[in-house]
């Protein structure tokens, strides 16, 4: 039985008046989808719940990790910050930007990395990066110089930039992906299982390529993954998303503690009352449709 | 500072907008094979049409074959044109949709009017081409003899024109937004109805009254009876003016009303979780 818990810490203080804004501010955040169905062959509609009042904060330069399985919220939440869902209800501010009404100021924060690689296939990974670039403000000159540049330090071949995506194994896709996001410089970057189908070496060499971005950016980094190792290596605090609920946001040691597990996966288990593997149940399965 | 900031605004959507029509260049680019089976789709099409002239005379018939095939030719050409208007606004964002760039595009920092009007601006220039290159072939074949006409008349109405084509393609551009299974061919309603409505291929004055009323609102009706008077009857720009003013008027309407449409539709589908990529 899974039991809420507020996230508790100095994190989650509300921002002091004078001081910067932190990177994410979450509060009461929430979203429902509506279901159309059937029941005794009358047509209805029904709410479907995706993300139950989520609050939290991340602050500048941090890297916090959201664990879920399929359909707990976690796309949805990703979608929500992108500006590219609408909410029902509570807030969502980065930066100091509210996500609803100031869009276009927080789009020019933000990039994201989703578990689909979505380009134009047909196109090369050049073509996809340099008209993507255009939308950010970036002239012909500065993507001439850019492209190359962002495409080595994700390590992917220089001789093959102008190949179709089409061609490209999936890690490889990953890679332009991530080059895709980085190239506009976002001090956000909302990470959407970015490694998940990915082969054991594409998927060290991404998580190596964040924790460089980190380095070398300062950049805030949102990690929604359901790989456990993943979110403990890389983050400095992780979530557990259960149902569209937080029911935790603390250091990975720190949430062991909390619940007495000797791993990430028995304090997802405490926290859940399911195990990580477990199949997702019909709501779950539901809230994925959209999330 | 305050008008720096409004510099750096335009500059960075001039930007975007080229970043538009970039992307759909590269997308004809590396589909060239494909435009080049609908380009000869659209000669045939449009030779089958025109044919329709010189086989009235064969039946019998007691017409003017170079008039008629001239007047059949600019229908057709026209309503390809149109036809390259819509299908590239709409089918744009359907592809979008299906490859899931649209979240990506929707979640960058470009207004929605240049991102539409990029669009627009890349879907006129490619059907420009297309359509002066059918318009010359097909004339060729059928050694048609234009002696009085004005082109330069011809391209002022379809420039106007093109305005109320962008918004039109606007307003059909939100279906694959509010759903993404049939959207597309919903827009081909509002095409088939402007066929119907608009004199492509007789003229506005043998429909039913109650369509030549649907006519008095379709832009492409005084684009092609003011391009006809230019080609056949050598109309100036002054002569076609009963045929320009409407078409502004459509224009400065159907510009507004196609981005209200589009960002009511956007929103729709940020509310119900329509932008996600399926299939």
């Amino acid at each position: 039985m899974s039991t809420a818990v507020e996230p508790s810490t100095s994190a989650d203080v509300p921002p002091v008046p004078g001081e910067p804004a932190p990177a994410v501010q979450v509060t009461d955040l929430r979203k429902e989808f509506l279901r159309k169905e059937r029941r005794r062959g009358v047509p209805r509609r029904r709410r479907v719940p995706a993300v139950k009042g989520l609050t939290f904060t991340i602050q500048r330069g941090e890297c916090v990790a959201i664990l879920g399985q399929n359909g707990s919220g976690k796309s949805t939440l990703v979608r929500l910050l992108s500006t590219l869902l609408l909410h029902d209800g509570g807030s969502a501010h980065i930066f100091g930007h509210d996500v609803f009404t100031e869009p276009r100021a927080v789009r020019k924060l933000v990039n994201r990395v989703s578990v689909e690689a979505s380009f134009f296939k047909k196109m090369s990974a050049a073509e996809n990066l340099k008209y993507a670039a255009r939308f950010y403000g970036m002239t012909p000159a500065e993507t001439t110089e850019r492209i190359p540049e962002i495409l080595g330090r994700v390590g992917f071949p220089s001789e093959r930039r102008g190949e179709p995506m089409e061609a490209l194994s999936r890690g490889m896709q990953q890679k332009v992906a991530l080059a895709r996001a980085l190239l506009t410089s976002p001090v956000l970057l909302l990470l959407d299982e970015p490694t998940t189908g990915l082969d054991p070496r594409s998927k060290l060499e991404v998580q190596e390529f964040i924790r460089e971005v980190r380095a070398a950016h300062d950049s805030t980094i949102l990690l929604c993954t359901h790989d456990l190792a993943e979110a403990e290596s890389l983050a400095d605090r992780v979530g557990i998303l259960d149902r569209g609920e937080l029911l935790a946001l603390e250091p990975a040691d720190r949430l062991k503690e909390r619940y007495g597990a000797a791993t990430l996966e028995e304090a997802f288990f405490a926290a859940t009352g399911r195990t990580f593997e477990e199949e997702v149940d019909p709501e779950d399965e539901e809230r994925e449709v959209w999330a | 500072m305050m008008a720096r900031g409004a510099a750096a605004t335009l500059r960075h959507e001039l930007i975007g907008l080229s970043g538009v029509v970039e992307r759909n260049w590269y997308l004809v680019k590396r589909y060239a094979w494909w435009e080049i089976a609908f380009f000869l789709w659209t000669a045939a099409n449009t030779l089958t049409i025109v044919f329709i002239g010189k086989g009235v005379e064969a039946v019998g018939g007691t017409v003017d074959v170079n008039r008629l095939t001239t007047i059949l030719l600019i229908g057709a050409v026209i309503w390809s044109y149109l036809g390259i208007i819509f299908e590239i606004l709409t089918e744009t964002v359907a592809w979008e949709r299906w490859e899931g760039t649209i979240e990506y595009t929707f979640m960058a920092p470009l207004s929605r009017p240049v991102h539409l009007i990029g669009m627009g601006i890349f879907a006129v220039f490619y059907g420009v081409v297309r359509a002066a290159i059918v318009f010359a072939v097909i004339a060729s074949f059928f050694g048609l003899n234009m002696p009085e006409a004005n082109f330069v008349t011809a391209i002022v109405l379809l420039a106007i024109a093109s305005v109320s084509f962008i918004g039109i393609g606007m307003m059909t551009a939100v279906l694959p937004l509010i759903s993404p299974e049939k959207g597309t061919q919903l827009g081909f309603i509002a095409q088939g109805l402007m066929l119907v409505v608009s004199g492509v291929y007789y003229p506005v004055s043998v429909l039913p009254e109650w369509m030549q009323w649907l006519a008095t609102i379709s832009p492409a009706t005084y684009a092609l009876r003011g391009i006809r008077d230019a080609i056949l009857e050598g109309a100036s720009i002054g002569a076609v003016w009963g045929d320009i003013w409407p078409l502004i008027v459509i224009g400065i309407v159907s510009i507004p009303l196609g981005l209200e449409i589009f960002r009511r539709g956007e929103r729709y589908a940020k509310r119900h979780g329509k932008l996600k990529r399926s299939g």
